[in-house]
């Protein structure tokens, strides 16, 4: 028996509900996210991502709400990201009932937030969420960089670089998300997530592209991800959590069941 | 019979809420309070000693608010208590952490880092260990009742505790090398891992623990 790998279903939520976007464009409807969040519980699942991807302050509030109510029916970790800019921010959702915050765009903005978050709060409730996308060209070695503003947004910054500097500035894990596998179906970039996870000694969650279960499995395997994240194979009901942990503890993966 | 009270001892360090939800889940009928409180903390039938983040905060605002005194009296006293986590190793006499910390000094044993050098089957593993592994039972005890040898329980920690008292260990588990993380000793009880966290096996240690009659 070892350490298990770990299945995230991944809530997008915008104004309360539950959406999923394709490439973080097309959206559908996939519910409430309490709802949501009990019905992974009880499947097995063994931790929730909750994205926040309201952008008005009215939106925020229910936000809190939704994680207080998440918090206290749900006994599994529970991280929140989306729009944590501040220690305050990172505070009000700690004590809404969040284990972990996930930090994107403000790390990238202010590297030195992600060090002060961590000495305040410690590392294990420090995510830092990196959106990379693959920049070199065909038949040049491999090369990443991250993306903010949903992936609109390029800064120049190397994605394997940037997920070392993060960690020594204090990230406990590091959610990886590739922007050009995000919502395809055609699973993780695999290269990417390999990369990072050898470059950083801490847990790296692979996020973007699952379409199916040999993907999950994949991701460990191959992208050598300590978690694997996904939202529409859950969301739509294609495939059960329990379903894709047997699936993986048949190929050799160790899991929870 | 009176309601029980369950206090959760609160000294600024992390996310309390969680471990109250859990036990307002499993305990519907008991008083939880979260509460820095000395009087409140005493009167209480059951206490937590929770903690996350670094050692040198957690101690520095238990010295601070004189918790590492009021841990002893709580013992004293015959009330059960439940260390989790940094709670746990806080009950230490010293851990590792941050150059060395000198701790409360209640269980004998070490607490040392997991280092950057962990391997398993030629797999270098990651720190911190973060995530669902299997606690071995090492014996048969109140708080293990109705859960599973081997069952799942959820960990987030860089330094593990290693007990200088072989008979107060009762749960072990193993990430590149063995180490202690469920304890038991008189009326304290400790656990490394999140039982609030830990979906139905965490429920059910805290429910054994919300009826726990150490003395008998």
């Amino acid at each position: 028996m070892a350490l298990a790998k770990r299945i995230i279903p991944c809530l997008d939520v915008e104004n309360g509900r539950v959406v999923k976007g394709v490439q973080f464009v097309d959206i559908r409807d996939a519910g409430d996210p309490v709802e949501v969040s009990k019905r992974y519980n009880e499947q097995g699942a063994d931790e929730i991502t909750f994205l926040d991807i309201t952008a008005t302050h009215e939106g925020r509030e229910t936000t809190v709400h939704t994680v207080e109510k998440i918090a206290s029916e749900v006994f599994i970790p529970l991280t929140v990201g989306g729009g944590i800019r501040t220690v305050d921010d990172i505070r009000t959702m700690l004590n809404a009932g969040a284990d972990k915050v996930s930090i994107n765009s403000a790390a990238v903005f202010n590297p030195d937030f992600v060090k002060e978050a961590a000495d305040r709060f410690g590392s294990q409730c420090i995510v830092v969420a990196i959106d990379a996308k693959c920049v070199s060209k065909a038949g040049e070695p491999k090369r990443w960089e991250i993306f903010t503003h949903g992936g609109r947004k390029p800064t120049g910054i190397d994605a394997v670089e940037w997920a070392k500097r993060m960690t020594t500035n204090g990230a406990g894990e590091i959610l990886l998300t590739s922007m050009d596998q995000d919502g395809m179906k055609n699973g993780f970039d695999l290269d990417v997530t390999a990369a990072i996870s050898d470059a950083v000694p801490v847990p790296v969650i692979a996020s973007g592209g699952v379409g199916n279960l040999q993907h999950l499995v994949d991701g460990v395997k191959q992208g050598k991800a300590d978690a694997v994240l996904a939202a529409s194979i859950f969301h739509f009901g294609e495939y059960s959590v329990p379903e894709a942990k047997r699936f993986m503890r048949e190929q050799g993966v160790e899991v929870r069941l | 019979m009176s309601k029980q009270t369950i206090a959760v001892i609160d000294y600024g360090m992390g996310n309390l809420h969680s471990v109250a939800s859990a036990l307002e889940h499993i305990a519907p009928q008991a008083n939880i309070i979260i509460s820095s409180d000395r009087r409140d903390i005493n009167n209480a039938e059951r206490v937590i000693f929770p903690g996350v983040g670094a050692i040198r905060d957690c101690m520095a605002e238990i010295r601070r608010l004189k918790f590492d005194k009021l841990v002893p009296e709580l013992l004293a006293s015959g009330k059960p208590v439940l260390g989790i986590c940094v709670g746990m190793q806080a009950l230490f006499g010293h851990s590792e952490e941050n150059n060395g910390v000198d701790c409360i000094d209640l269980l004998p044993g070490e607490v040392k880092f997991f280092g950057d050098k962990l391997v398993e089957n030629d797999e270098r593993l990651k720190v911190p260990h973060m995530g669902w592994n299997t606690v071995k039972q090492t014996v048969d005890h109140p708080l293990w009742h109705h859960i599973g040898q081997g069952d799942y329980f959820y960990f987030v920690h860089s330094y593990y505790a290693l007990s200088g008292a072989p008979e107060q260990v009762i749960g072990r588990c193993h990430y590149g090398l063995d180490f202690d993380v469920a304890l038991c000793h008189n009326n304290l009880a400790a656990v490394q891992f999140h039982p609030e966290k830990s979906h139905a096996a965490g429920l059910q240690l805290l429910k054994n623990f919300s009826q726990w009659q150490p003395d008998q």
